[in-house]
Order: structure tokens, then C-alpha cells, then sequence
């Protein structure tokens, strides 16, 4: 019953969704303007209704309801009741069911408080973001059903892949999503700024926050998703240009730029065509990266069932909204008129360069992710890793994250370096510094070389910005720039140093010996059996402790055997402390050699990674820089409303 | 310093962007040329084998009864064939758990000037939802003899 109410509603929504992009078209028009005022509400209903079939699904998911084919396919009863839950994004139609929802969710909020631009932008905008749902609820309800039934209901699911029945996963998607669509906010403003000609800085201040918030929701995604592999896959490794990881970076960069050309539109009226370029390009490069993971092309664990009518299907609708939308793009860009002028040496001219930068590392990601299948088509199997995307990347990032120091520092429309020049002495020391002590240290390649010593820094030229300043007056957009730019370099020093320190240990031991890794004494105390809710595991106690006479610490990793698929994971163990973090892999009993016996030995793989968790920490600070940076810019819209609201009321008092 | 007229600084800002991404594409076609890492069965990596040191994939069965491990417990020698050839492979490490003789593997890693087939990682059958994508590329028998054996 409930699954059929689901399916109801989504079929609702996706006609409100046509009724949304047929309204708000015929609005534009002279004779339709009454139909316009009905786009808002339509477009509420509409992400409500979405939102009701996703709860159904939910429902559905968490009692277990086995007559719903997917959750046959993908659930079972003996889960814990969270993974049952997440279990229902954790498979390809319920998660393009919470694409939709946050799709037909996003638009709804956008036609509920978006007050500033001139409303025929915004019906323009409103049928946009009508235009991309359709495809989507279409692909749903024709190609991927997610309430399908299934007759008879079979007595005991499938489960859910081990590897995503892990806390930290099970929230990431959702968090990525948001992110993911929230672009599709930016892309339909881009599109109606298009469609009624009006780019300009109201644009630009209606669309950042939009912006702003997709944006944090994807850092704050990536990592999360970069943690989780780090922890739960074992292999020690933060970042393997995994396509799926791909395809949320490319967004990222894209919405990155696009944040940075915003802030330039909206204070100086310049890089006006760029800037709806930007919007347009972001979310297609949410939609080519749901096309990589969604239609299974490419080799991943998020690439959930092969089938090739639902990649032809998503490729489609690529073709229709991506060709569709630069098409516009195309026609419209040349009676966008010139923005502002300004310097070589300016605050624009560092973001123009930012966003170039910026643009180029996308380009070099996206042809590494479909390199794949273009070498495929011709006949050659290859597949592309950390020797293309490491160093073909830091080619652009590089110069960046120099300009990155100075940028901010810059005044707008013209400057000079004597000016600022002063201010980076202390940072081009620290980079010197920084630099001949990893060659005193040696043994450093090029690019941890290289990061180490920029985000040394780069950490003091951040907060430059901030010198000088009333700091309880500074606008939170200026705390929220030189929070995140801090952020980067904390990032960055983390990477750098754990790529350039890691020290790895791989050996078989047995209980009772010690094992040096780093500063670290490692001891095999147990080796012993435990149970889980639907696993069985091996789970090792390693008494650690730092250096010679540190306190004893008890680490617990596993391997667990899990029955509901088969498949075995390791749970990693890791202990942080404030310059680094042990990491602990337990293996299984080593054969002895030239025999399948066991001998009583245990595999471990043990690493020790100096200041890894600033790279979390590091991407923690840029998304608060993100929130900041939001926050601040709505507080100071919401005062402008209130003044304005104000100015109004007296002037009706005084009878004007 | 004059500003420029602002058609000239669209045009400007323009070149300069398309230079940089058409250099960002050139590049990085060059690097996907040197850097790419093909795929091989064993019959192919004996026919032609690539240059010693460059990271590679060889896909196929572990043959029966060759898996052996080293006296430190920690390193696997093992052979893979495809009916053909066959490949010596060593790995240093925690194999996955769906690793057993017989059954479909890829290797990544390189070769080593005599022949030995020096992997870093290895990919084995995980579960029904989730077969590596290297593995639809054996043939049939092979395939299903991989579904039979790890099922």
C-alpha cells in the first residue's frame, strides 16, 4: 500500500513537474502572465510530493517490506535498523529517487523565499529547474521504478554490500547530493538570467547563496566520502581518482570557480558571460558524473547494476540538457554585454586566474575519467591512476595556490605589487625555510616537496586579509574567505606530509611479538572471534604505544567475515594523535610457506601517517569558510529586506 | 597604466582562457598517452610484453596449485594463465578474501625484465552485485567457471 502511494506521488510530481515548466514558459509571454503566478506553488507541491515518495521508500526500506522488488534485491531483515534506512539511497533507483527529491525539494524552497530577482528571471528559472526534474522523473518512473513489486515475495533479502554498511557512508550520500543538485539551482538561475537577458549583480548576489550552500554540502561530501575510504577499504590510501570520487571533484571545481566568478559579478560587474558559463557547466558535471557512476560504464563500487538502457537513457538526457543549455548559452552569450574593466594587476585578474586554474584541473580530471571509455571504443583496455591525475594536476594547482596567496590581498579594478609586496615577506620566507629543510630532511619527491613548503606558506598569507582590520567588525564573508583559504593549507600540509612521511609496515607475526613502525611499538596481544548483528569477525587487540615510554593504547581491527552477501571486509583501527595518525589492518592467519596449514603468524599491515587527519580537518575548515561566508551574506540580505520593509512603512504612515 | 577598452579586455580574457585550456588538453593527451595502463591477458603480456617498470593490469585464472607463500608470511607467488601463456606473479601483501586458486584475477602492477609479473594490488570476484569490470572481458568458460568457484 504504501509503495503504491509512493509511486502515486511521484507520478504527481512529475506531472506537476510538466505543468511547472508549462506555466512558467507561457508566463513569460503577454497573454500567459496569469498562469505565472501559479509556477510557485506548483513548484512547492511539486518537491513535497517528491519528498512524500522518497519517505514511502524509506517506509518501505525500514520494515522490510520483501514484496518491493529493490528492497528484495537489496535489503535483508537482520540489519541494524540505520543501514536499513541508508539502505534505501544505497542502490541505483532510490538513489536517483533522492536525486529528484532533492531536485523537486531545492526548486520548491527557491520558489518559496527567492524574493530579489525581477519575476519573469525567476519563472524562467523555475521552469528550468522544471525542464532537468522531468528528464529525471521520467527516467524514474519509466527506466528505474523503485516501488516495482515483486510476486511472489521472496522470504529473505539480499543485503546490502558490507562495504556500505558503515555509518560514515551511509550519511555521505545525502550530504553529496545535496550538493550535487543544489547545482542544479545554479544552472536553472543561469539559464533564466539567459532566457530575460538580466545578468547582472542582483544575479549574482541571488544566485551565490544557492551556490555557497551546494557547495559546502560537496566539501563537506568529498570529505566524508575520502575518509570513508580511507578507513574502511583498508588499503591505507585517502584519494585512488576512483571515477565515482572523480565525478564529485569535477563539480566541485566547477562550483568552486563559479563561487569566486560570482563574488567578482556581484561587487564589480565584471566576468558577466563567464559567470552564467560557470552555472551551466557545474551541474552538467553533476550530470556527467551520475552518468559515469549510475549507468555502470565504469568499473566501481557505487556502480551498482549494469544495464545498458538506463546509461543510453541518462546519456540522453545529458545530450538534451547539457547540448540544450550551452546551445542557449551559444545564442545568447554575445547580447550579454561587457562587464567592468579592470587591471592586470587587480583582485578580478587574480579570480580570473583562479577560475582558469581551476577550469584546467577540471579539464585535465575529465579527460582522465573518460579517457576509459574513449580508448575502449577504439579497442585498447586501459585504465588511468595517480601517474596521470597527481602530477598533470599540480601542473595548474601550483600556480594557484601562489596566486591564491596574493589574490586577496589585491585591491579591485588596480593595484600593485609594491603595495602588497611587504606582506608576503614573512610567507616567502616561511616557503624558503620550509623548502631547505626538506632538503637538509631528503628523500622528499617533487610534489610533497612542493606542497609542504607552499602551505607553510600559504597558512600565514591567509590570513593576511585579516591585518589591520577591527576584527569584531569584519564582515563574516572576509572571516569565511580566510577561514577556507586556511583550510586549503591545512589540507595541504596534511596530503604533502602524509604522502612525503607514511612509514608502512607489512609483516606476519605472532602473538606476542613487536613490531616498530615510525615511533610507534606495535604488540600482537589476541587474536579472538567476536559476532556482530550479521557478521562474524577476527578481531585482533594491538597494545601500541609511541616512542619508548608512552601510555599503552589497545587497537581493535578486524576482519569480518559478513553472511548476507558473502564477503569479507577489513575494519581498519586507527589511533590519532595530535601530529599524525597509526593505522592498523588485520590480514588473515599466514599460510606457512610452502603449505596451507596456518602456523599460528597473523598478517598485519600496519602504517604510520604524520598529520594525515589534517587533510580532513583541512576540508572541514574550507566548508565552515563555505557557512561563514553563507551566513554572513544572508544576514546582511535579510537586513536589506527589513530596511526596505521599513522605508516602506513610513512612507505609508506619512500618506506617500 | 590605462585600462583597456572593455570589448578588447573580453577578447583578452577570452584567448588567454582558451590558450590555457586547450594547453590543459594537449597535455593532458600526452600524459594519457604515457601514463594510461592497458589492460592484458597473459597470452598478449607474453606476445608483446610492455616495458619493464610501466604500471599495467593482467587479468585471468590463478592456476591450480601454484600458490606458494614466501617465508615472511607476507608475500604470494602465484601463476596466471588464460589456456595459453602463463604469467609468474608475486604480490607483497593481504590478499581479498575471494583470492583462491583457480579462480579470476587482475593484477595491477608492472613487469620485470625476467618475466615476472610484479603486482600491487589485486582484484578478485566480490559479490554478485559487484564483479570488476576486467572480468566481463574473459571469455565465457572463464567467466563461469569464476561464478561457479566463488559463488
Amino acid at each position: 500500500m504504501i509503495a503504491e502511494l509512493g509511486l502515486a506521488a511521484l507520478w504527481m510530481a512529475a506531472a506537476l513537474a510538466a505543468l511547472q515548466l508549462l506555466f512558467g514558459s507561457l508566463g513569460l509571454t503577454a497573454r500567459g502572465q496569469v498562469l505565472g503566478q501559479a509556477v510557485r506553488p506548483v513548484a512547492i507541491v511539486q518537491g513535497l510530493l517528491a519528498l512524500l515518495a522518497f519517505l514511502c521508500l524509506v517506509y518501505v526500506f525500514a520494515v522490510t517490506d520483501l514484496s518491493v522488488r529493490l528492497v528484495a534485491l537489496n535489503s535483508h531483515s537482520m540489519k541494524p535498523l540505520v543501514f536499513k534506512i541508508a539502505g534505501s539511497w544505497g542502490n541505483h533507483e532510490g538513489s536517483m529517487l533522492l536525486w529528484v527529491t532533492v531536485m523537486g525539494m531545492a526548486g520548491g524552497f527557491v520558489a518559496l523565499v527567492e524574493r530579489r530577482l525581477p519575476e519573469r528571471t525567476m519563472l524562467a528559472t523555475l521552469a528550468g529547474q522544471a525542464f532537468v526534474s522531468l528528464g529525471f522523473y521520467a527516467f524514474l518512473l519509466l527506466a528505474s521504478n523503485p516501488f516495482e513489486r515483486l510476486s511472489p515475495a521472496p522470504v529473505e533479502g539480499n543485503g546490502l554490500n558490507p562495504l556500505l554498511q558503515d555509518l560514515g557512508l551511509a550519511f555521505h550520500p545525502p550530504t553529496l547530493y545535496l550538493g550535487y543538485v543544489g547545482l542544479s539551482i545554479a544552472f536553472s538561475f543561469a539559464i533564466g538570467a539567459l532566457v530575460t537577458r538580466e545578468v547582472g549583480p542582483p544575479f549574482a548576489r541571488a544566485m551565490r547563496p544557492w551556490v555557497l550552500a551546494a557547495w559546502i554540502f560537496l566539501t563537506v561530501g568529498i570529505a566524508a566520502g575520502s575518509y570513508w575510504a580511507y578507513y574502511e577499504l583498508g588499503w591505507g590510501g585517502w584519494w585512488f581518482w576512483d571515477p565515482v570520487e572523480n565525478a564529485s571533484l569535477m563539480p566541485w571545481l566547477a562550483a568552486t570557480a563559479l563561487l569566486h566568478s560570482c563574488s567578482v559579478l556581484a561587487a564589480r560587474n565584471a566576468l558577466r558571460a563567464w559567470t552564467v558559463m560557470l552555472g551551466v557547466v557545474a551541474f552538467s558535471m553533476s550530470m556527467i558524473g551520475t552518468f559515469l557512476v549510475r549507468s555502470g560504464i565504469l568499473t566501481s563500487v557505487h556502480a551498482f547494476a549494469v544495464d545498458p538502457e538506463r546509461g543510453t537513457f541518462i546519456l540522453a538526457l545529458l545530450a538534451i540538457y547539457i547540448g540544450g543549455a550551452l546551445t542557449l548559452f551559444g545564442l545568447r552569450a554575445s547580447t550579454v554585454s561587457e562587464g567592468e574593466r579592470f587591471a592586470p594587476i587587480s583582485r578580478e585578474s587574480a579570480l580570473v586566474f583562479n577560475n582558469v586554474m581551476l577550469s584546467a584541473i577540471l579539464g585535465i580530471v575529465l579527460f582522465g575519467t573518460l579517457y576509459p571509455l574513449v580508448a575502449e571504443s577504439m579497442g585498447a583496455k586501459v585504465s588511468v591512476g595517480p601517474p596521470y591525475f597527481n602530477p598533470m594536476s599540480a601542473i595548474f594547482a601550483v600556480p594557484m595556490l601562489v596566486v591564491l596567496a596574493v589574490g586577496p590581498l589585491l585591491r579591485w579594478r588596480r593595484d600593485t605589487f609594491a603595495r602588497v609586496g611587504k606582506g608576503l615577506v614573512i610567507p616567502a620566507m616561511l616557503v624558503v625555510t620550509g623548502a631547505i629543510a626538506l632538503v637538509v630532511i631528503g628523500g622528499v619527491s617533487l610534489l610533497p616537496f612542493l606542497g609542504l613548503a607552499l602551505a607553510l606558506g600559504l597558512a600565514w598569507a591567509s590570513v593576511l586579509p585579516l591585518k589591520g582590520r577591527n576584527l569584531r567588525r569584519t564582515p563574516l564573508p572576509i572571516w569565511g574567505m580566510v577561514v577556507a583559504h586556511f583550510g586549503i593549507a591545512v589540507s595541504l600540509f596534511g596530503m604533502s606530509s602524509e604522502s612525503a612521511f607514511s612509514v608502512e609496515k607489512l609483516v606476519a607475526v605472532r602473538i606476542g611479538d613487536i613490531v616498530e613502525v615510525g615511533p610507534w611499538g606495535v604488540k600482537l596481544d589476541t587474536v579472538e572471534p567476536v559476532a556482530g548483528p550479521n557478521w562474524t569477525a577476527l578481531e585482533a587487540r594491538l597494545l601500541v604505544r609511541y616512542g619508548t615510554n608512552g601510555k599503552v593504547t589497545r587497537m581493535l581491527p578486524q576482519s569480518r567475515s559478513f553472511w548476507a552477501p558473502p564477503q569479507q571486509t577489513s575494519e581498519s583501527a586507527l589511533l590519532t594523535r595530535w601530529n599524525g595518525q597509526l593505522y592498523a589492518v588485520l590480514g588473515g592467519e599466514a599460510p606457512r610457506a610452502n603449505g596451507t596449514d596456518a602456523d599460528g603468524r597473523w598478517q598485519l599491515r600496519l602504517w604510520w601517517k604524520p598529520f594525515a587527519p589534517l587533510i580532513w580537518l583541512g576540508g572541514l575548515l574550507v566548508a565552515l569558510g563555505g557557512l561563514l561566508a553563507l551566513v554572513g551574506h544572508v544576514a546582511s540580505d535579510l537586513r536589506r529586506i527589513v530596511a526596505r520593509g521599513k522605508i516602506a512603512y513610513r512612507r505609508e504612515r506619512q500618506g506617500r | 597604466m590605462t585600462l583597456m577598452k572593455a570589448k578588447h579586455q573580453r577578447l583578452v580574457l577570452l584567448v588567454s582562457a582558451l590558450v590555457v585550456l586547450v594547453a590543459a588538453a594537449l597535455l593532458a593527451a600526452w600524459a594519457l598517452r604515457n601514463q594510461a595502463s592497458y589492460f592484458y591477458v597473459p597470452s598478449e603480456i607474453v606476445a608483446h610484453p610492455p616495458e619493464a617498470g610501466r604500471a599495467v593490469r593482467l587479468g585471468g585464472m590463478v592456476e591450480q596449485g601454484s600458490l606458494k607463500t614466501a617465508a615472511d608470511g607476507v608475500t604470494i607467488h602465484f601463476v596466471v594463465q588464460d589456456g595459453q601463456a602463463r604469467v609468474p606473479v608475486t604480490f607483497r601483501g593481504i590478499v581479498p578474501s575471494l583470492f583462491v586458486e583457480g579462480s579470476g584475477v587482475v593484477a595491477e602492477g608492472s613487469m620485470q625484465a625476467g618475466g615476472m609479473f610484479v603486482a600491487d594490488n589485486l582484484l578478485a570476484k566480490h559479490d554478485e552485485n559487484y564483479v570488476p569490470r576486467e572480468m566481463q572481458d574473459m571469455t565465457r568458460e572463464q567467466a563461469e567457471k569464476v561464478m561457479r568457484e566463488t559463488k
